[in-house]
């Protein structure tokens, strides 16, 4: 390679530097088009029919008054799509089963949840859509219904799915369960390890679903043709993912659904699934006119998200100078109406920041009537590490240790095995925990009613399939699609790395995010893959332009292409006499001397790394309501190499305020009957700017060896500790252990005032 | 359904349109004017993400209906930049990073817009609780916070 560009040094023009983000100036004059931005002529509203019922058989379905109203063009049920068989053995760690994803789009034998998709219809007003819900008649059978993880575990529990049978447990079940799967991971020898121990301590410890909270609503337009092909414009994390699932549930062809991301106005793991999408599309063909659908608010709340909820039970023990002989921990996380929780990352997180020889972890995945779960920011992790840390933080307290130094006693280090099996590479978390250690916040003074709380999060970040296409224009300027919706600043790192491999001026990169007919498959932008993963997608691109021109230099010059160096935006060569060329010289002469200058690259990027982000709150905590709140926050975490930094503290303040909500106030609350009561925010409360403290970030910097600048994935690392670091200062303000979220007033006021009554 | 037929200004034009009777601000500026840079959160008054400044007031557009603007002045985010020179309050949003996603921006410039206006010289806490009807779930405030204390701080050596 002849690109001398030094990218393991700190040298450089555009990496780690703030400029200007693309998307800046559309996004703060209201010029950017979201989801709902769209219009096309003749499109008419679609609307969603939803469930009332937590829990019910569909007896039938009567859709010809809705049908007969003036202006309504088409109205859908599951009779109007393709059924699919349900999913078999072996299960992998993600599971896409089209048999429940259909039914999810639209509920074909039962309704699994209050707000569970029944029919859709498509009229030539919101108005009138909405009078034609009224009008189609559905016929129900109430059954009983389940909303906790335990319960729903329970042999004799309300059963959701009669086929669903345990799998992962020996012996196998006889009668179908809502537990979908049991998975764990277990080393050592657990009674050896208790046995060994000083000091153990169990704790148990629950939490609510909580919603990924994105401001923009999920939003689309489908517009069929005649001769098959649809184009869907949608907000979502992967337009590829979205064109996949829609002609897989609708049996389509592939290629004949293009699809376009629309700006996306916030997701966290939320936009990565189909809704509407394939009843969108269905109605579309059936009217041959676009359909718009957009969810209301109370919509987003009862049939999207949430996060699941979850009960866990944990057992840790240590020695008296802090070794962590043995750990044990359980979480029965809530899948909603079908299975898929994120079991495998819970495992992964309870202890994978600490070299425990006797540990195991085991999560069950449990179906319960409320909707299926979607990925939150870093899913199934920070309510592992609520548990894990703050049972650490409790054998600390217990030992007279410092949390900080027990951590550093048991951290992993280059080299080590995660309980899951992964072996790291070049890892930060001691530098992280150091870096905690002399910061000014871990010893600075509280005041009356204040609590400080630690917790360390962990994060293997994704890497997977991406796709770039880069071109030279023949002015000197660079276009670089990419095949990922950019959510939090994406478009800025991505043009970062191209200019700095380019040796090019910023501003003469244009980043795009290109719709699904024009490159190659991009998975989903989530799993904190993207800067690494599409970043890698992108260096390769630009270097293939840069090959190029190294060859067209030569041809120009005459002489051998390995004598030809890309230096600083130009080609160049020792031999006397030869002027170098520059980027735009070379991109003028381009197309007369052999064609235009492209660069593409399709990969399955390896070598994520994992990333650590340490979290210090203080909060203060008022004994008279119960009422806590965050007075100083601080977050200091391993970025590898922050190619944005102004955007890499923007997602580890993001992060850190998600937690909080997660910790304080955010949870679902539900009837007897089981339908959602809080479906909208104000009483679905999410922090507010006067709820929270300035948040303070520190950047370590421990390069990924694996990228070309050391990227590690940074959205999803900042809120796997913060609900745990939160929790913890809650206890040590009050001096009782906490252990169900939210921490909310009546619940620590209740914490105090039995304090108050025992004396202690 | 029977139309209203109004006349009001929006960012210092005169504009007639016609709204049924249900129809509020926010559907007027989005469907009927193809405006699209108010934005739609929850269409019940909680996040702030429709916030326009309605006869200088920052309001939910979401929460008035089209049918009383006879004679209004409507300042929306189309209207905020100067042409092609970004209002202080835009630029220190793009200089702090103040904005992610970008769904909330416009609601919390014009929050910010009306705050500034009443309390050129915030605290920091006026600033919170100022901004605290507008819910942005990428940022967790600071740089939003950041960026309108600085903006307020040039719009005072502006003014000076």
């Amino acid at each position: 390679m002849s690109n001398t560009n030094d990218t393991t040094g700190t040298n450089f023009k555009w990496v780690g530097k703030q400029t200007r983000r693309p998307d800046g100036p559309d996004k703060v004059t209201g010029r950017a088009r979201y989801g709902d931005d769209l219009i096309l002529p003749g499109m008419l509203c679609g609307k969603i029919l939803r469930s009332p019922h937590a829990h019910a058989k569909i007896l039938s379905i009567d859709t010809s008054k809705a049908k007969a109203l003036k202006g309504v063009k088409a109205v859908v049920t599951s009779a109007d799509i393709p059924d699919h068989p349900l999913l078999e053995p072996p299960y992998g760690p993600m599971i896409a089963d089209f048999h429940d994803i259909s039914r999810n789009v639209l509920a074909r034998e039962k309704v699994l949840y209050d707000g569970h998709a029944v029919a859709g219809v498509a009229a030539t007003s919101e108005r009138i859509a909405r009078e034609a819900l009224k009008l189609i008649e559905v016929e129900y059978e109430v059954l009983p219904h389940v909303l906790d993880p335990l319960q729903a575990a329970e042999p004799d529990a309300p059963i959701l799915h009669d086929h669903q049978f345990t799998h992962g447990i020996e012996p196998a079940l006889e009668k179908p369960s809502n537990v979908f799967r049991v998975v764990s991971k277990e080393r050592g020898d657990i009674d050896k390890g208790f046995a060994e121990a000083d000091i153990v301590i169990e704790r148990e410890f629950r939490s609510q679903p909580v919603h990924q909270g994105y401001i923009e609503p999920q939003a689309l337009i489908a517009a069929a043709s005649e001769d098959g092909s649809v184009e869907l414009w949608t907000t979502t994390q992967g337009h590829f993912v979205i064109r996949g699932l829609c002609a897989r549930l609708l049996n389509m062809d592939m290629a004949k659904i293009r699809v376009t991301a629309s700006e996306i106005g916030g997701g966290f793991g939320g936009k990565n699934n189909v809704y509407a999408e394939p009843v969108a599309i269905r109605l579309s063909q059936m009217t041959g006119r676009p359909v718009r659908m957009v969810m209301t608010r109370s919509e987003v709340f009862r049939a999207t998200g949430p996060a699941s909820g979850t009960y866990s039970r944990i057992r840790m023990g240590a020695k008296k100078d802090g070794t962590i002989t043995a750990a044990e921990a359980e979480i029965y996380n809530q899948a909603g109406a079908f299975k898929g929780s994120p079991v495998g990352r819970s495992v992964e997180t309870f202890f994978s920041a600490y070299t425990i020889a006797n540990a195991r972890a085991v999560a069950h995945d449990v179906c319960v009537n409320r909707p299926k779960v979607a990925a939150y920011r870093a899913p199934g992790a920070p309510m592992a590490a609520l548990a894990a840390e703050n049972t650490i933080n409790e054998l600390a307290s217990r030992l007279g240790m410092d949390p900080i130094d027990i951590r550093l006693k048991n951290a992993v280090k280059d080299g080590d095995q995660s309980l899951s099996g992964t072996k790291y590479g070049r890892i930060g978390l001691v530098d992280v925990l150091e870096k905690v250690k002399s910061h000014a916040h871990y010893s600075a003074p509280l005041g009356p009613n204040q609590g400080r709380g630690f917790a360390l999060g962990y994060w293997m970040h994704g890497g997977g399939l991406s796709s770039v296409s880069a071109h030279l224009l023949d002015d000197g300027t660079v276009a670089v699609a990419t095949g990922n919706p950019d959510i939090g600043g994406s478009r800025s790192s991505m043009r970062a790395m191209a200019a700095e491999e380019l040796g090019v001026d910023i501003e003469l990169v244009k980043p795009i995010v290109a719709d699904t007919g024009s490159m190659g498959y991009s998975h989903l932008t989530a799993g904190s893959r993207t800067t690494f993963a599409t970043g890698l997608a992108v260096i390769n691109s630009v270097r293939e332009i840069i090959e190029k021109l190294r060859a067209l230099a030569a041809r120009k010059w005459d002489i051998p292409v390995d004598e030809v160096f890309w230096e600083a935006g130009q080609a160049e060569t020792r031999r006397s006499g030869i002027e170098p060329l520059t980027l735009k010289q070379l991109a003028g002469m381009a197309t007369k001397m052999g064609g235009p200058i492209a660069g593409h690259s399709e990969i399955n990027a390896g070598g994520a790394g994992a990333a650590f982000s340490a979290q210090l709150v203080d909060v203060e905590v008022d004994p008279e309501t119960g009422f806590v709140s965050p007075k100083r926050y601080t977050v200091i975490q391993d970025a590898g190499r922050a190619i944005s930094p102004d955007y890499v503290e923007g997602q580890m303040q993001g992060g850190a305020v998600q937690g909080i909500g997660w910790a304080l106030n955010e949870e679902y609350i539900y009837d007897d009957k089981g339908r959602l009561l809080n479906s909208g925010f104000l009483d679905y409360r999410m922090p507010v700017a006067s709820d929270v403290p300035m948040i303070d970030t520190v950047i370590v910097e421990v390069p990924n060896p694996n990228h070309p600048y050391g990227v590690r994935g940074v959205g999803e690392p900042p809120i796997v500790p913060a609900p745990a670091a939160v929790a913890n200062a809650v206890e040590n303000a009050i001096g009782k252990t906490m252990g169900s979220l939210p921490l909310s007033p009546p619940k620590v006021l209740e914490a105090i005032e039995q304090l108050q009554a025992t004396g202690d | 359904m029977a139309k209203h037929l109004i006349t009001a200004t929006i960012n210092g034009d005169e504009v007639d349109f016609s709204c049924a009777a249900d129809q509020t601000l926010l559907e007027v500026l989005r469907e009927n004017l193809h405006m699209t840079g108010t934005k739609n959160g929850c269409g019940s008054g909680d996040c702030g993400a429709c916030t326009v400044i309605l006869n200088g007031r920052a309001i939910n557009a979401c929460l008035v209906l089209g049918a009383e603007l006879e004679g209004a002045d409507i300042e929306t985010i189309e209207g905020m930049s100067n042409g092609n020179e970004l209002h202080p309050l835009q630029q220190k949003f793009l200089d702090h990073a103040a904005l992610q996603c970008g769904i909330c921006t416009p609601g919390f410039l014009n929050m910010a817009k009306a705050l500034l206006e009443k309390n050129p010289d915030p605290t920091e806490t006026e600033v919170r609780f100022g901004l605290a009807g507008n819910l942005c779930r990428c940022t967790g405030y600071d740089k939003i916070v950041r960026a309108v204390m600085d903006a307020a701080a040039e719009m005072r050596a502006g003014n000076s």
